[in-house]
């Protein structure tokens, strides 16, 4: 496999991969990277890709288990990530929202889940997997993905609510 | 799209028991202008999750080129130069050392004539050193006198 190919092959999933570490590891910057390293990942072990059926799947997978390893080991040296980019957007993307001030408290809610709710909600709400494809990428079954979902869906409600009833709060 | 529908697709979708069909609904729903008042709280969830996939990865990826030294070559050229210096070693002969410098004779011009004021040089310096050896001789009385007394 050469450059060429492999970037033609990453190219449908590295926005994502890219996505899910931002969510998990909340800073651009350090999302970027983490994308860089796992793509390389992936570029190094490219003669292998071939026996798996999912290279998408795989990147997920790795991406998980790359954010999660970062978290750890930033906890472990006590450092905490520094959340400075939550107004850091494009303006097109500014203009199709009516309501800034509660989408970055949607953003905001979701940053405050529990990891494994993050993942969750940012495979089936935002990339639109479906259950089979999360359970693969996560290794849990189906149902315990949707009581994670449901229940991460109704934190983000139930604190919404509160912040819609009696602003912010 | 009738609200009651829309109510009941929320309540699945709290449930976590919606399609990826039924979400795309929702979030069509929520894109419009037309939401239902008691509805309204939950615009901005769904137009976050329309919204946010819209993030991209646009950083140059930097593959790093293939041609890294494996162990072997590292080796290959480890083995190549001991083998050099061991060669190198064992072929060494120190060159022989420089014929006696004649030039190098200070005010005198032939060596016997040098030979012999080296002579009277040290024989100068002997002397002295003689002289200065036996004014101290009688150091010796002390230690005379004190066989005497501290017989062994």
């Amino acid at each position: 496999m050469n450059q060429n190919e492999f970037i033609h092959l990453i190219e449908p999933f590295k926005d994502k991969v890219f996505r899910l570490a931002k969510r998990l590891l909340v800073s651009s910057e350090e999302a970027q990277d983490a994308t860089q390293d796992i793509l390389v990942k992936l570029w190094d072990k490219k003669n292998g890709l071939g026996q798996y059926k999912n290279v998408e799947a795989l990147a997920m997978t790795m991406t998980k288990n790359y954010c999660l390893d970062q978290l750890k080991s930033k906890r472990a040296s006590n450092l905490k990530i520094v959340h400075t980019n939550f107004t850091d957007r494009e303006a097109g993307l500014d203009q199709k929202m009516e309501d800034q001030d509660s989408w970055s408290w949607v953003e905001k809610i979701i940053n405050e889940l529990p990891e494994q709710q993050k993942l969750i909600i940012q495979m089936r709400d935002i990339e639109q997997y479906d259950f089979e494809e999360i359970a693969k990428m996560l290794d849990m079954n189906e149902t315990a993905i949707r009581v994670a979902l449901s229940r991460a869906r109704k934190t983000i409600r139930e604190k919404m609510t509160k912040t819609h009833q009696y602003g912010i709060s | 799209m009738e609200l009651a529908r829309i109510e009941e697709l929320i309540e699945k979708y709290f449930q976590g028991d919606t399609t990826l069909a039924e979400e795309k609904q929702l979030k069509q729903y929520f894109s419009t202008e037309t939401v239902a008042a008691h509805l309204e709280h939950y615009k901005p969830l769904f137009n976050y999750l329309t919204v946010n996939d819209k993030e991209l990865f646009n950083k140059e990826l930097s593959l790093p080129s293939k041609k890294r030294f494996s162990a072997a070559w590292i080796a290959i050229a480890a083995s190549l130069v001991f083998f050099g210096g061991l060669f190198a070693y064992l072929n060494y002969k120190p060159s022989p050392a420089p014929a006696q410098v004649v030039s190098d004779l200070g005010s005198f011009v032939s060596p016997e004539e040098a030979f012999e004021e080296t002579q009277k040089a040290l024989a100068l310096l002997s002397e002295n050193v003689n002289e200065g050896v036996e004014s101290i001789a009688y150091l010796n009385e002390y230690e005379k006198s004190k066989q005497l007394i501290f017989k062994k």
